[in-house]
């Protein structure tokens, strides 16, 4: 495993931002949920430390004040070194439904039309890409995925719209995702997405986590509305494939 | 069990708030004063992370079914068992079927009440605190039912105390966020030399100050965010996040709140003024 030039610096009372050169880049992605696998096994009790990777940073937040933040410095620095891989959770490839059908995609003939392409192909390119989830935050459940080709890429609406459907598939820059909750929002909508990723009943709830990967397919709405139905009742089964911890 | 006769303008749970979750974009949440929550909890001898009602600028009206004791912390919101006034800071005695009701707001904006053994709504992650849509309301609703247990007898050791010098404190604490570097000396100057006005849009997730300093076209990546963090939005506007603020944003955190600056700011309401203070 490569190791990076990164820097420590305190972020209040409560926590230590670390980072690693800025750049959407996979390895640092990967060296950083390296180390905060590391941390979470050997260094830093869950009940009183939590980690917030995206990206290329990642905040060590201490429940209570941290007394010595150059101590934690100097601690984190080692640990960084002394960091070998192995104790990595797995990781999956999702394969998340959407919906790409009119009612669901208001913004998809104009975004089409923009991008040059037919909606057909927009489509199937937004469905031929593999997506790496950077982080998760904004909102619970939210993911920010890397990936989207430039050929992809639109700028946000100019009017963003009151309100967002929960589940609504969107372009916005170098950007795609999906809504998790209903919310006010400025990415062009092209499909929804049946399948909550995030719910509170369960623990963790989410069943995605920085890193895992994320790919779309198309489903027609009949298929729509069954697995939102499956997904609301909990027996939905999404497709998963583990990553090798290698690739 | 209480009845919640009159919801008043935004009444939630709250306890110290949910830990762990961060990671995946849900926010701590729990008492935007914490030093209030935790006064009125120390007077009732309870556990730091009992739950306690956060009350906004008005209060709403109780029936309590189960005899009790409660105390009161934060704002200055006039408070009375049925007809009788009732003093924040201190210890009373709740008997089956009293009302609760609360009136004019005198300062502050947050008022916190709690039971004796804290209020028992269901836990959801780790934390009583409401936040939706991790927990399934926001706020309290009209005729909903708060359970606690009852208390008959409580011999109090401080029957009640003052918090006046907590909250004569005008200036907010702050120290350098992970983008202070960003700022030029015009920039410096103008935010620790304002009196600024807390805008209309002030909630439990984050506030907005009124007056613009000079804007930035500084563009990062999104990184991790904390209650307390001062985020720098290019027109030159600050946005202090609170509570229930994202987890993570993209906006430069020029500067991070202490957390008494925290509890602090969670009293001030549209129109009040603050200055911040390099620590």
């Amino acid at each position: 495993m490569n190791k990076y030039p990164i820097s420590i610096e305190p972020f209040g009372e409560y926590a230590m931002l670390i980072k690693w050169p800025e750049e959407v880049k996979e390895s640092i992605l990967e060296d950083m949920l390296q180390f905060s696998s590391y941390l979470e096994s050997n260094c830093l009790k869950k009940e009183k430390w939590e980690l917030v990777p995206a990206y290329h940073t990642m905040a060590v937040i201490r429940r209570v004040p941290i007394e010595d933040s150059a101590n934690l410095k100097r601690e984190l620095l080692m640990w960084y070194e002394k960091a070998t891989k192995a104790e990595s959770p797995d990781r999956f490839l999702w394969k998340l439904p959407v919906c790409y059908d009119k009612e669901f995609a208001p913004d998809l003939p104009e975004v089409s039309e923009k991008l040059g392409m037919t909606p057909e192909e927009l489509v199937s390119l937004h469905t031929s890409c593999t997506y790496t989830v950077y982080g998760l935050g904004f909102l619970p459940g939210f993911m920010y995925l890397g990936g989207l080709p430039e050929s992809l890429q639109v700028p946000r609406r100019e009017h963003p719209r009151m309100k967002v459907e929960a589940g609504s598939v969107g372009l916005a820059g170098q950007q795609t995702g999906v809504y998790p909750q209903e919310s006010p929002g400025g990415w062009n909508i092209i499909g929804n997405c049946p399948i909550q990723s995030f719910n509170s009943e369960n623990d963790p709830p989410s069943f995605i986590s920085t890193g895992d990967k994320i790919r779309f397919y198309e489903i027609s709405e009949g298929e729509y509305q069954l697995f939102k139905l499956e997904s609301e009742v909990g027996i939905h089964k999404i497709e998963k494939i583990k990553l090798d911890a290698d690739s | 069990m209480l009845t919640v006769k009159k919801t008043g303008l935004y009444t939630s749970i709250q306890d110290l708030g949910r830990f762990g979750y961060r990671k995946l974009g849900v926010p701590g949440s729990g008492a935007m004063d914490s030093y209030a929550a935790s006064v009125a909890n120390s007077l009732l001898e309870n556990e730091e992370e009992d739950a306690v009602l956060e009350i906004t600028m008005t209060g709403p009206t109780l029936v309590f079914e189960k005899a009790t004791y409660i105390a009161t912390s934060g704002a200055e919101l006039s408070m009375k068992c049925n007809d009788e006034s009732l003093e924040k800071n201190s210890v009373h005695k709740i008997e089956a079927g009293d009302e609760i009701s609360f009136g004019q707001l005198e300062h502050g904006f947050r008022g916190y009440l709690a039971v004796k053994g804290g209020f028992k709504t269901k836990m959801v992650l780790g934390s009583r605190s409401f936040y939706f849509p991790v927990t399934d309301l926001a706020m309290v609703k009209e005729h909903m039912q708060i359970p606690y247990e009852e208390t008959l007898d409580f011999e109090p050791r401080i029957s009640s105390v003052t918090t006046k010098g907590f909250y004569k404190e005008n200036i907010l604490k702050v120290s350098p966020g992970p983008e202070y570097a960003m700022l030029n000396d015009t920039q410096l100057e103008a935010i620790f030399s304002k009196n600024f006005t807390i805008a209309k849009e002030n909630n439990r997730m984050a506030y907005q100050l009124e007056e613009a300093i000079e804007g930035h076209k500084m563009s990062m990546l999104t990184s991790a965010t904390l209650p307390g963090t001062i985020q720098f939005t290019p027109a030159g506007k600050l946005i202090i996040l609170m509570r229930d603020g994202q987890t993570t944003g993209g906006y430069p955190r020029v500067l991070q709140l202490s957390s008494t600056a925290v509890s602090l700011l969670a009293q001030k309401k549209y129109g009040d003024h603050i200055r911040l203070r390099m620590h």
